[in-house]
């Protein structure tokens, strides 16, 4: 999908939030010239493209009791590294999983997976777990925990 | 702190957030309370922080953008100088300090500040990291994914770790 100049203009307009008013479309339709009815067409359409992932709340984790937030790294057999990728990815507690190259010599890990938990035994426990799934595939890992939100304020496209 | 009446409310706005005229009112409806009710609750929940938007999630790379995770090693005295700098830039969707958990292994990795490059056209990457090291003197090292095996940030916000259906 391409964007044209109105979903741009309906991007722009919807990025930092919905406005929290009765009729959000209405008003984000009236400040772009255009019914609320289309608003709505076009980000139904960005739906079904994917190019919308979901309308909704973002929650901030911290805030929310989920303080130990681990991104956890593996060095993994390249020629393994798809397949265990594909069955950490299904445990319940891993949200995002992802093959990433490495960039020796300051990085050897291959596979990442986010791990969140209301402590860092919670996560610890967690990437136990994760480390059997690997077995003798997996060299080393290691967990870099967030310490800080330095910045969380999503995609922002500016005026063409 | 958020009660548990907002941990429903965020659990149950997680997504499908309906493209109808009167959206509010018709979570409002499934929820028990009002619109107006509704409404209220969001502001609050967004000027305290435990939201931080509330809106559509735009998934560029399916229209030829791209996120892209970059790490830095940012020296302590320069950290908060650094930040400064990569959050004035609205290239950069996120940013986060981390810290390995286990500092004194060997090999042990020094990349202290990670961040995701957010553009709308794949050739911006190339420019935005070479802008921040320009910037900062410092190495930008890109992690783009080779390959996605699961994403989806759903967090077990309720006692029990289970979602409410819908």
């Amino acid at each position: 999908m391409s964007l044209d100049e109105l979903d741009r203009r309906i991007i722009r307009a919807t990025q930092s939030g919905l406005p929290l008013v009765p009729r959000p479309y209405e008003a984000v339709g009236a400040a772009l010239g255009i019914s609320g009815e289309q608003v709505r067409e076009r980000l139904q359409a960005m739906l079904d493209e994917g190019l919308v992932r979901r309308i909704g709340a973002v929650p901030n984790h911290y805030r929310l009791g989920f303080t130990a937030n681990g991104m956890s790294v593996w060095d993994v057999a390249d020629e393994r590294v798809d397949e265990l990728g594909e069955r950490v990815g299904q445990l319940p507690f891993v949200s995002h999983c992802y093959r990433r190259p490495r960039r020796a010599p300051v990085w050897n890990y291959n596979l990442f997976a986010m791990l969140h938990g209301r402590s860092r035994d919670e996560v610890e426990a967690q990437a136990q777990q994760v480390a059997a799934l690997l077995g003798d595939a997996c060299r080393a890992h290691d967990i870099l925990y967030s310490t800080a939100i330095l910045k969380k304020t999503g995609l922002r496209i500016s005026e063409s | 702190m958020a009660s548990p009446d907002d941990l429903r409310l965020i659990d149950r706005l997680h997504g499908g957030f309906p493209l109808c005229d009167r959206p509010f009112a018709e979570v409002a409806a499934t929820l028990g309370c009002t619109e107006d009710m509704l409404i209220d609750r969001l502001q609050r929940l967004l000027a305290h922080g435990d939201l931080t938007r509330f809106g559509p999630l735009f998934q560029i790379e399916r229209a030829g953008g791209r996120f892209v995770l970059a790490a830095m090693a940012v020296p302590e005295q320069r950290f908060e100088t650094v930040a400064a700098q990569l959050g004035a830039m609205p290239e950069i969707a996120h940013n986060y300090r981390r810290e390995s958990a286990h500092p004194d292994q060997p090999g042990a990795t020094p990349l202290n500040m990670w961040f995701v490059i957010a553009v709308e056209h794949a050739d911006q990457v190339d420019r935005v990291t070479q802008d921040i090291e320009a910037m900062t003197g410092l190495p930008v090292y890109a992690f783009p994914k080779e390959r996605e095996f699961f994403v989806e940030l759903r967090l077990p916000l309720l006692p029990g770790g289970h979602h409410v259906p819908g």
